[in-house]
Parts: structure tokens; C-alpha cells; sequence
């Protein structure tokens, strides 16, 4: 049940969070250097940061469960050990694809 | 349409009435118990009995029925066989869905609490309608359809490998326990039927006598009646038989899209 309410939950995230911080940063890209400096600064500032930490967890997490439903999808994976499992294995991979994201951005820009 | 909040009249009163356990006894254990009466226009409340484990027996059935043997023949609740093969007794127990009469008192910790399956209509305090549940079943036409002459003298045959296909089909007993733990049912359960009715409708699309299975799934072939289904798995997870609905309606999903090319 967790892994299917957090599914809804990062999909909502996504549609509603992810779609309109792309739309701006597409905005800025076309308005200039100037702008584009200042999205920049807003989105690297400690509050976008765990603001798009939590927006690529809800990727990761997205895709984990996408793919879980997708197996169960093709009528696998029913028994109740092997879907815990798969459930588990979502939030690993979502926690250790975040982390390993994020220390790429943020380790590249020399933070 | 989802409600997230009880109705004023089915909010639960704080103020429930407290039966202490009998005198002298040394092992005893709290029945929180939901307690509605139609009859007497008050909110529904929790009772809370104390029970000597030590002249109870093991289930919460057992329980039950000792409350309303010794202490309040006024609570009302459903049984019959005792030995997980009826239905009848099914409830929430400890925040589960499941028989009474299979589920131990000894693997709750704490007071045990005890109300009706949710999302149901309450007719007396454990007592659930199952109308509307039933009219469900009966939709799904239960029974073997078919269109070519009966053979005569004889059954209609099957090879030990098509009747294998129906084990942990026929099993389920329609207590109800893993359709009332579905959330997708909760929300929309006037058009989608549930994982109980789905699995009796698998039940019927995977049995090789049967006749209809065209018809069948024309029948389910439906944004809701089938489709609400998300696979959250409690239905699964809950079931006091330990069969697989999710699995079930997985298998009509596939026999959709097969028949579908």
C-alpha cells in the first residue's frame, strides 16, 4: 500500500512541481543572461536545493514504482514476498539514486 | 466519490460504557468494541470488556461470544462456523481485516480493538450490509454457463490439469475482508467491484466448462468495473484464506488484452 499511495503522490509532485519549475527554467533560458543568473541563484540557494532534492526523489521513486507496476502489469510478482520485496527495493533505489544524483550536481559545482 | 471525514451521526462518541474483569482473575485482557444501536438515535461509541483469558478461549471469537454470553448480550455481531470456512465473522481487528474466529487473541498486543469492515453501511455494532456486495456477486453471473448440449449420461469432464487452474479460486469464502480493505473500492465501490467479485469472476473465466468467457469479459470490459483496480495489494495482504485477488484481476487484465490481440 505505501509504495502505491507514494506513487500518486510523486506523480502528483511531479505534474504539478516539476512541470512548472522546467517551464521557468525554459523562461529563463530564452530571457537572457541577466535572468537566467538569478534562476540560477534561486534554484542552487539552500531552499531550491531540497526543493529539487525532494522533486528528483519523486522522479526516482516514480520510475521505481513505474517499473514495479509495470512487471505486476505482465501478471508477475504477485506472491506477497516477492512484491514486498519489489516494494523495498523502489525505496532503496529511489534513496541511493537521489543521493548519488545530487552529490554529482553538487560536488561538480564545488560545494 | 471519496470521503475523508465520517458523517456528523457516525463520529465516534468519547464517552463508552467500561465492564471490569471478574474478580480474582489474573490474566486479563480489554475488548475495545464499536458499539452502534439504529434504534436508539445516539453516535456510535466504543465499549471496552475485560475478559479473564483464563476461562476464554483462544480466538477473538471466542471473545465475542463470551461477551455476550457473561457480560452484554446486547452486542451484536455476525458468526457461524468457527473454523474460518463461513465468512461470517469477518471484521477489523487491530486494524486488519479479518475472521474472528481464526484470528488468535494472543498475537494482539495490547487492548484489542474491534470494529465493523470499513467503508460499509453499519446496521447494529459489528454487523455490516452486505446488499450491495451481493447485488455485485450476482452480477457477475456465478455460475456455469454454457451453450452446447449437456453430455448425456455424463458430467461435463475436465482434466486434473484444467481443474488445477481453479485452486485458489474456489477457496474464497466472500467474507468481504479484502474488498473493504481496498482504498479504490472504498472510493468508488457503486461501479468497481472489488477484488472479492473479481476474483469469482476469474473464477468463472478460468474454468475450462465454462462457455461465456466472451461474454463474461464483455461484462467487465469497463473503465471502473474492472480498471480502479491500481494493484495496491492490500487486498492480498489482508485475506484470512491467504488467496491472491490482486493476482486474480491481474489475470483478467491479461485475457483482456490477449483477446484484444
Amino acid at each position: 500500500m505505501a509504495v502505491s499511495i507514494v506513487h500518486r503522490v510523486t506523480g502528483h509532485a511531479l505534474a504539478f512541481g516539476a512541470v512548472v519549475i522546467f517551464a521557468w527554467w525554459l523562461a529563463a533560458l530564452a530571457s537572457g543572461p541577466t535572468y537566467y543568473r538569478l534562476f540560477q541563484d534561486i534554484v542552487f540557494s539552500p531552499l531550491g536545493v531540497v526543493v529539487g532534492f525532494g522533486l528528483t526523489w519523486s522522479m526516482f521513486q516514480h520510475m521505481g514504482s513505474g517499473i514495479r507496476h509495470f512487471i505486476m502489469d505482465s501478471g508477475e510478482g504477485f506472491d506477497l514476498v516477492t512484491s514486498r520485496r519489489m516494494a523495498l527495493v523502489t525505496f532503496v533505489f529511489s534513496a541511493l539514486a537521489t543521493l548519488a544524483f545530487w552529490a554529482f550536481i553538487l560536488l561538480g559545482r564545488g560545494y | 466519490m471519496a470521503e475523508f471525514s465520517l458523517p456528523s451521526n457516525s463520529v465516534i462518541k468519547a464517552t463508552g460504557k467500561t465492564y471490569p474483569a471478574p474478580a480474582g482473575a489474573s490474566r486479563t485482557k480489554a475488548f475495545k468494541v464499536y458499539r452502534w444501536n439504529p434504534d436508539d438515535g445516539e453516535n456510535p461509541r466504543y465499549d471496552t470488556y475485560s475478559l479473564d483469558l483464563d476461562t476464554t478461549g483462544p480466538m477473538v471469537l471466542d471473545a465475542l461470544i463470551k461477551i455476550k454470553n457473561e457480560v452484554d448480550p446486547t452486542l451484536t455481531f455476525r458468526r457461524s462456523c468457527r473454523e474460518g470456512i463461513c465468512g461470517s465473522c469477518s471484521m477489523n481487528i487491530d486494524g486488519t481485516n479479518t475472521l474472528a474466529c481464526t484470528m488468535p487473541i494472543a498475537d494482539v498486543k495490547g487492548e484489542v480493538v474491534i470494529t465493523p469492515l470499513p467503508h460499509m453501511e453499519v446496521i447494529k455494532d459489528l454487523v455490516p450490509d452486505f446488499k450491495h456486495f451481493y447485488a455485485q456477486y450476482a452480477s457477475i453471473k456465478p455460475w456455469l454457463q454454457t451453450v452446447t448440449a449437456a453430455p448425456s449420461g455424463e458430467e461435463r469432464i475436465q482434466s486434473p490439469d484444467e481443474r488445477e487452474k481453479l485452486d485458489g479460486l474456489y477457496e474464497c469464502i466472500l467474507c468481504a475482508c479484502c474488498s473493504t480493505a481496498c482504498p479504490s473500492y472504498w472510493w468508488n465501490s457503486d461501479k468497481f467491484l472489488g477484488p472479492a467479485i473479481l476474483l469469482q469472476a476469474y473464477r468463472w473465466l478460468a474454468d475450462s466448462r465454462d462457455e461465456m468467457t466472451g461474454e463474461r469479459l464483455d461484462a467487465l470490459e469497463d473503465p471502473f468495473r474492472v480498471y480502479r483496480c491500481h494493484t495496491i495489494m492490500n487486498c492480498s495482504n489482508v485475506c484470512p484464506k491467504g488467496l491472491n485477488p490482486a493476482k486474480a484481476i491481474a489475470d483478467i487484465k491479461l485475457m483482456m488484452l490477449e483477446r484484444a490481440g
